[in-house]
C-alpha cells in the first residue's frame, strides 16, 4: 500500500532554536526574507500559572487539503508517492487562491511568481532520507514516516501520547501532529 | 490568555494576509456590474423579441459597453496574477472543485456571447465599421429580425449574467480559512449589488451623448457606438424611469442581504464573530457603514425616491454613488477577509 506522510513533533522536546528553519532553507534554497517552516511560540493560563508550547510549524499536507480543491490549474495537487500536497511551478499561473484558502498561512509567493511551500523534502524522502528539518533537529523532537503504517514511529508515537493537530476545526485534517 | 508569537515573515502573508491587493475587487466589481447589464441586457432584448421598441436604449448598446468593461475586468485580474506568463495554463483544464476554474470557462463564454450580443449592435452604432464588414449587417439583421434568435439571445444574457453575478460572491464564499467569506449570503449580495451598478452604468451611458447622430469617423465612431443609444431619438424618460425604479428595488434587496449577511455571521461561530466585528466596529466600519451603507446604498435609495416623486430634478449622482458603493463593497469584502482568520481556542 502507498505511504500517507505525516510528521510528529514532540512539543516537550522543541527548545525553538530554529535549526530546521536553517536547514529547510539551505536545503531548498529559500529566498531571502522567506521560510517554508517556523517557530511558534503559545503562551496560555494567567500569571504565574502559565504554560508555553513551542511548534515547528510547516505545510500541514492535509488530507482534506482547501488549496487543492481551490486550485485553478491543478498545480496544487496531491502527490501519489506519500499522499503529500505538492506544487507544479510550471502549472502555477499565481492567483493566490490557495494563500487565500489556507488556514495555517503554510504557502507564499516566490519572487519568481509562483506559489511555493514546504515539500516535505520529497526529494530527499524518495531517496529515503529524512526532511532536512527532522534530520538535524538537536533534541530529536521531529519524526517522519507512514501513518498508514503501525509499526512505524510516528504512528507508535500517536497511539502512545496524546497530540493535537492545529485548527482541526477547519476540518483540513493536518498530518503534522503535535505531542504534548 | 492565549498568545502566541511567532517568526514567520512571509512577504503578502505577514502579520496579517494581503495577498489580493485593487486588482481582486477591481475584477469582481466590474464582474458584477458586467453580471448586471447582462440581465439589463437581457430583459430589454426579450421587449425587443415581443415587438416592444426597446432599440432606442439600452437593449443594443448596453452589450458593447459591457463587453468593453469585461476586458478591463479581465485585465485587472491579470495584473494580479503573479506568474503570468502560464496564464494560458488555466485553459488547459477544467478542476471541477475548484470555483475560479469553473468562473475562467464561465467568462470565455460570457465573452462570446457578450461579443455576439454587442456585434449586432456595431453596424448601426459604428457605421465606419458597418460599411467596411458587411457581414456584420448581414449577422445583425439575421438576429435582430427574428424573434426566436432574439429571445434566446436575450434569456443567455439574462442567465449568463445571474450566474456571473453570484459567481464573484462564490469565488470568496468558499474558502474556509477566511470566516468573514464563510456565509452563502455572499454570492447573492454581489448579485444584487452587481444589478444595481449594472442599472447605475446604463443610466450613467445613457446620458452622455445622448442626442447626436452616430460620428461617422473611425475612433470616435468606436468611442460613441459604447455609450449613445441607437437611433436619432434620445432614451424616452419612461424608459430612465424604470431604470431608476429597477435600481431602487436592487438596492432595497442589497439592504436586506448586508442586513442577513452579519446577523448570519455575528450569530455564528466566534471566527465568524470576530471577523463581523471587523466590518461592524473594526478597521473597516467607516468605509462599511460610511460608504457603503450611508453612501451608496441609502442615500441614491433617498435620492431617486425623491427624483421618481419629482421632487428633485433627475441628476447622475445617485448613479455615481451606487457605483462608489458598489466598488467599495467588493474592497471591504476582499480586503477585511483577507484579514479574517480562524480563531484559535483560547483558555
Amino acid at each position: 500500500m502507498a505511504p500517507r506522510f505525516g510528521m510528529v513533533i514532540d512539543t516537550r522536546k522543541c527548545v525553538g532554536c530554529m535549526d530546521c528553519v536553517v536547514a529547510c532553507q539551505t536545503e531548498n534554497d529559500v529566498p531571502l526574507g522567506y521560510c517554508r517552516d517556523w517557530i511558534a511560540t503559545e503562551v496560555r493560563g494567567e500569571f504565574p500559572s502559565l504554560t508555553m508550547e513551542i511548534r515547528s510549524e510547516r505545510c500541514n499536507h492535509c488530507d482534506n487539503p482547501p488549496c487543492v480543491t481551490c486550485c485553478p490549474t491543478g498545480a496544487s495537487h496531491v502527490e501519489d508517492f506519500g499522499r503529500t500536497v505538492q506544487v507544479t511551478a510550471n502549472k502555477c499561473i499565481g492567483c493566490k487562491a490557495c494563500i487565500a484558502a489556507c488556514p495555517y498561512g503554510a504557502r507564499y509567493v516566490h519572487p519568481d511568481g509562483y506559489v511555493d511551500k514546504c515539500t516535505f523534502c520529497a526529494h530527499r524522502v524518495k531517496d529515503g532520507k529524512d526532511p532536512a528539518c527532522v534530520s538535524v533537529c538537536p533534541t530529536h523532537c521531529m519524526y517522519f514516516g507512514d501513518l498508514d503504517d503501525p509499526k512505524s514511529a510516528v504512528s507508535a508515537l500517536l497511539r502512545t501520547r496524546k497530540s493535537h493537530t492545529l485548527l482541526p476545526e477547519a476540518g483540513t485534517r493536518p498530518r503534522v501532529f503535535y505531542l504534548t | 490568555m492565549l498568545e502566541t508569537t511567532t517568526t514567520r515573515h512571509n512577504p503578502l502573508i505577514d502579520p496579517v494576509l494581503h495577498a489580493w491587493s485593487w486588482e481582486i475587487p477591481l475584477y469582481l466589481f466590474v464582474g458584477g456590474v458586467v453580471a448586471g447589464m447582462m440581465v439589463l441586457a437581457g430583459l430589454a432584448m426579450l421587449r425587443l423579441a415581443r415587438g416592444e421598441d426597446s432599440r432606442t436604449f439600452f437593449s443594443m448598446q448596453t452589450p458593447l459597453l459591457a463587453f468593453m468593461l469585461l476586458n478591463a475586468g479581465m485585465g485587472a485580474l491579470f495584473l494580479d496574477l503573479t506568474h503570468r506568463l502560464y496564464v494560458w495554463r488555466i485553459y488547459t483544464t477544467f478542476q471541477v472543485t475548484s470555483p475560479m476554474s469553473w468562473g475562467s470557462w464561465v467568462l470565455i463564454i460570457v465573452y462570446g456571447v457578450l461579443l455576439l450580443s454587442a456585434a449586432i449592435r456595431l453596424p448601426d452604432a459604428w457605421p465606419w465599421l458597418g460599411r467596411r464588414v458587411p457581414q456584420l449587417g448581414q449577422l445583425s439583421d439575421a438576429i435582430t429580425g427574428s424573434p426566436g434568435r432574439m429571445n434566446l439571445l436575450g434569456w443567455t444574457n439574462i442567465v449568463l449574467g445571474v450566474g456571473l453575478g453570484i459567481y464573484t460572491g462564490i469565488l470568496l464564499n468558499t474558502m474556509v480559512a477566511r470566516p468573514l467569506w464563510n456565509s452563502a449570503i455572499l454570492g447573492p449580495l454581489f448579485l444584487f449589488s452587481g444589478l444595481s451598478a449594472g442599472a447605475a452604468t446604463v443610466h450613467l451611458a445613457s446620458v452622455f451623448l445622448g442626442q447626436r447622430p452616430a460620428p461617422q469617423g473611425m475612433i470616435s465612431g468606436a468611442i460613441a457606438a459604447m455609450i449613445q443609444p441607437m437611433g436619432k431619438a434620445p432614451p424616452e424618460k419612461k424608459t430612465v424611469d424604470a431604470l431608476i425604479r429597477a435600481d431602487v428595488a436592487f438596492l432595497v434587496i442589497e439592504l436586506v442581504l448586508i442586513a442577513l449577511l452579519l446577523a448570519n455571521l455575528v450569530t455564528s461561530s466566534e471566527s465568524h464573530a470576530v471577523a463581523a466585528a471587523l466590518i461592524i466596529n473594526g478597521p473597516y466600519a467607516l468605509s462599511f457603514w460610511g460608504i457603503i451603507v450611508a453612501l451608496g446604498v441609502l442615500t441614491p435609495i433617498v435620492l431617486q425616491a425623491l427624483e421618481l416623486s419629482h421632487r428633485i430634478p433627475h441628476t447622475i449622482v445617485p448613479a455615481l454613488l451606487v457605483l462608489v458603493g458598489g466598488y467599495t463593497l467588493r474592497w471591504v469584502m476582499v480586503n477585511a477577509g483577507q484579514t479574517s482568520q480562524l480563531v484559535q481556542a483560547g483558555l
